[in-house]
């Protein structure tokens, strides 16, 4: 089993001034779980866009050897053809076509471009019963959640004859059943003699599945950790991908807990799109100032939606129940109205509902509160670009300039760029949907030192979070939502892992 | 080393600069080549007083609707319709004109006020009941043509007053004969007056701005640059306003044209409202969940299209002394595609009014050259065709390869 199965030699890749891979190298077994860590812009995907041949051989220095072969790759198909898969964190799949047709589309089973329906059905549920997954193959993809999406994803790369399977942040956006259920599946895979790579920065989960670790920063490969011969903490982890040691992964502090700020009462909401479905009900919660408090729950529970439907009624439909400021109710009927009652939503989301991606970081963060940097509605461009410098400066948001494309910025300095928007428009209370997704661990840890300073400022902050060990660090209290009610209270020192999951798990029994 | 690295970083080199952005300038050099081209090709007639003048009369109305045109296109829609407002708008005038005899005084403002309802009209739709704009104009196109149609009764309408008429074939007078040195070659020096001292004001105005920004530590583009870009545009517009004051002077419309080409600069890059349109046609929703009202933006949008559109009617009428029901047939295209030539994005939140204004421009000069040439409508659409796909794929190719 000592089989290399991929070895990346001395890979450098240049983009116009930056370089953005120096010397990586990385050899992976036949067999194994390889995990690929580092943080946001350590060049990961960079890595795999050169493995799967989205950069073409020659755009780049150093050597693969795949099957003890050098290789050189021109397009994705080339990579394809000999079973390397990459699935990447956003899926590529069509929403409104089935299951079958997404898992063999560019690769249908036919004869002179008619297509065999019975073969490809009943093909596609070989492969659904391999990953485990219970909907027909005719089933659309905009109708099953993303965890089952991820693993339609998984049954493509099947049909292809995967031999490699690369999964960039599978369980981003997976809830906690949904990403065990996929490591599950990845550790049978092995098995049965498949190799994966995962880029993931869910620690825990690395943990758990993962035989050799190696860990990129800046560019470069810092080493290649392997779990079998010892035991590898996740702050041994950590301590390589920024390369010191993370004492604590939640910055302390004091809370000064003032009077109440945002009552939610009686809060009843019906679906969107399923308008007859009440979705959530008589939600009732308070935050106060100086508090942080967190909403927990898996996915689906209807945080988000709770959040978007105080916020300007962005989300649902006959929406009934209070909102109250400082004890009195407050108008928050359309978004402008919210913003004015000083609230604040920071979405989940920051790329589609959060950024306009192709304005520059001083747009982006004038935005919500345009009329504070204009008189008469123009716009005053040298107070509009302190306010922005002075955000930029105060948040660490790394970048050449203010000028700088949102698009053009790592995940956690996007998110800083989001929360300076919302800064801006002084709100009481900063609702922060999932604050820390898909941002990397030095870019969490400044994320939780904003929060921080936002509640020692006297703000209130509601935050919504996945990540359990992320509400139990910083959260003063914690809600627990299931099925669109609120399941439990509970204070800090009641919150735990176990006692969340058991509230929701107790509150599922009784439905 | 390392000095020389970062200072390095802080100023790009010409070569870098002018590489990212070579859109702006590339379409500032494209026109100025395709203007000399023509020069040459049709043997100098193009840049004579009376052809310049004729070019200015001719486009002018393209440029004014392309400037609505440009918001709607960079709040993510389109508008098909604005050859059949410009019809109706033209129509409607006539009748108010010519059959009832009312006073232009009153039948301008009332037009305009016509023209933003039947963009009201339409941005409702597009706006509130989130039908596609393609589909909207689609069907707004045909509806305010067929009503040219009844209104009109199938015939044209004329001739007009004469001061409705000097809207569009009318010249501004010349203030300052009695300082004329030259009366045998110049005979409109006011018009070589407020060139010249427009072009001072704009030089004198880009120095401050670039001394504020310095002060402001807010980025310049270095000044090779601004110093080659003003001295083309001063070279350019001392030339056509020398040429233009041999003549007749300014034409009124390019004093109507010159203020809302003014406007509109001002409102895309510095008011409030500009700054909502790019950032919803950049992402509607992130713009939205920040309190901008898009409903309402939208349907503006499409208001302001229809002011401008029903303006760009009364020119036309004007100019033709006669409306007619087929007036403005296919003229949505010229201006769809002076948009798109100048930089617009089709998805939206991308582009600039100094870019759809060079774009007109360009389709403008090329029209007019190849007509001298003799060029019949067959290859002259041909020609147009090939510019504004050679146009779009140049700014494709430089997304991709940046």
């Amino acid at each position: 089993m000592d089989n290399i199965i991929l070895e990346m030699r001395g890979i450098t890749k240049t983009f116009p001034g930056v370089k953005a891979l120096d010397n990586v190298n990385l050899k992976v077994r036949e067999g194994e779980i390889h995990a690929l860590v580092g943080e946001n812009g350590a060049g990961k995907s960079t890595l795999m866009k050169v493995l799967s041949g989205v950069y073409p051989a020659g755009t780049y220095d150093g050597e693969i050897h795949y099957d003890n072969e050098v290789r050189n790759f021109s397009t994705i198909s080339d990579s394809e053809h000999l079973g390397i898969i990459i699935i990447h964190q956003e899926l590529a799949l069509v929403p409104l076509l089935s299951i079958a047709e997404n898992i063999f589309l560019g690769n249908e089973l036919a004869t002179n471009g008619v297509i065999d329906w019975k073969q490809t059905f009943s093909r596609t549920q070989e492969l659904l019963d391999k990953v485990g997954l219970r909907e027909p193959p005719t089933a659309r993809i905009t109708d099953i959640g993303i965890g089952k999406q991820q693993l339609v994803e998984i049954a493509k790369a099947l049909s292809k004859k995967v031999r490699l399977l690369i999964l960039d942040e599978p369980t981003a956006s997976l809830n906690e059943t949904d990403s065990d259920a996929l490591l599950k599946l990845l550790m049978e895979f092995r098995k049965q003699g498949m190799t994966s790579i995962i880029i993931s920065h869910k620690l825990n989960e690395i943990k758990k599945v993962a035989d050799k670790i190696t860990i990129i920063r800046d560019g470069g490969t810092v080493e290649t950790l392997d779990c079998h011969n010892e035991d590898i903490s996740e702050d041994r982890i950590i301590k390589g991908m920024v390369g010191r040691d993370m004492e604590d992964r939640y910055p302390a502090r004091e809370p000064k807990i003032g009077e109440t700020l945002l009552e939610v009462k009686n809060w009843n909401v019906f679906h969107q799109h399923h308008r007859d479905r009440q979705f959530l009900h008589d939600i009732n919660f308070t935050v106060r100032a100086g508090e942080v408090v967190g909403i927990a729950g898996l996915m689906g529970a209807g945080r988000t939606e709770t959040a978007m439907s105080i916020f300007g009624r962005s989300w649902g439909h006959k929406i009934t129940g209070d909102v109250l400021m400082h004890g009195k109710p407050v108008d928050v009927s359309t978004i402008p109205r919210a913003i004015d009652a000083g609230l604040a939503y920071v979405t989940e989301d920051r790329k589609h509902l959060g950024l306009v991606l192709n304005n520059n970081i001083m747009h982006n963060t004038t935005l919500a509160n345009l009329n504070a940097v204009a008189s008469g509605g123009v716009i005053d461009g040298h107070r509009e670009a302190k306010v922005a410098t002075d955000y930029r400066t105060k948040l660490r948001i790394r970048s050449h300039s203010i000028y700088q494309e949102a698009v053009n910025l790592s995940g956690g300095n996007q998110q800083k760029v989001v929360l300076s928007k919302w800064l801006f428009t002084n709100p009481e209370v900063l609702i922060l949907d999932e604050p820390t997704r898909g941002i990397d661990v030095g870019a969490k840890y400044e994320i939780y030192s904003i929060i921080n300073q936002l509640a020692a400022e006297g703000k209130g902050i509601l935050m919504i979070s996945s990540e359990m060990p992320e509400l139990l660090g910083t959260c003063d209290r914690v809600y627990v939502m299931n099925e669109g009610r609120i399941v439990a209270e509970l204070s800090k020192a009641e919150a735990s892992q176990e006692s969340i999951m058991r509230a929701i798990m107790r509150s599922g029994e009784k439905h | 080393m390392a000095a020389d690295k970062s200072a390095q970083k802080t100023t790009p080199s010409l070569g870098d600069y002018f590489k990212s952005n070579i859109r702006e300038y590339g379409l500032l050099i494209a026109l100025v080549v395709i203007m000399l081209f023509f020069q040459f090709m049709t043997g100098g007639v193009l840049f004579r007083p009376v052809n310049i003048t004729n070019l200015i009369l001719q486009n002018s109305f393209i440029v004014i609707m392309a400037l609505g045109m440009l918001l709607i296109i960079v709040a993510g829609h389109i508008d098909l319709s604005v050859g059949s407002i410009v019809a109706f708008t033209g129509g409607l005038s006539a009748i108010m004109l010519v059959k009832w005899g009312i006073h232009y005084s009153i039948v301008v403002p009332v037009c305009l006020i016509l023209g933003g309802l039947v963009g009201a009209a339409q941005g409702y739709w597009v706006a509130y009941q989130k039908i596609p704009a393609f589909i909207v104009t689609l069907a707004g196109m045909l509806v305010f043509r067929g009503l040219t149609y009844l209104i009109l009764q199938n015939r044209p309408i004329g001739p007009f007053p004469k001061d409705f008429q000097s809207l569009s074939t009318g010249f501004v007078p010349d203030f300052l004969y009695f300082l004329n040195p030259a009366p045998d070659t110049i005979t409109n020096l006011f018009s070589l007056v407020v060139v010249v001292a427009l072009v001072g004001l704009a030089i004198y105005y880009g120095l401050r701005d670039r001394r504020n920004n310095d002060k402001h530590g807010t980025e310049n583009e270095p000044f090779a640059f601004f110093a080659g870009q003003m001295a083309i545009i001063a070279a350019v517009a001392i030339f056509l306003g020398y040429q233009l004051s041999t003549y007749k002077g300014f034409p009124n419309v390019l004093i109507v044209m010159g203020l809302l080409i003014a406007l509109y600069t001002f409102v895309t890059t510095r008011s409030t409202i500009g700054r909502r349109i790019y950032a919803m046609g950049g992402n509607e929703k992130a713009a939205k969940l920040s309190g901008i009202n898009t409903e309402r933006l939208t349907f503006y949008t499409f208001v302001n299209m229809g002011v401008l559109a029903a303006l760009a009617g009364m020119i036309i009428a004007a100019r033709l002394n006669s409306a007619t029901p087929k007036a403005g047939v296919g003229f949505e295209l010229d201006v769809i595609a002076a948009c798109f030539i100048g930089g617009a994005s089709a998805s939206g939140g991308v582009g600039k009014i100094t870019g759809a204004v060079i774009g007109a421009l360009i389709m403008g000069v090329m029209n007019n050259g190849m007509s001298i040439m003799g060029l019949g409508i067959d290859y002259q659409q041909l020609v147009k065709g090939l510019v504004l796909l050679a146009a779009v794929f140049f700014d494709v190719y430089n997304k991709n390869k940046g």
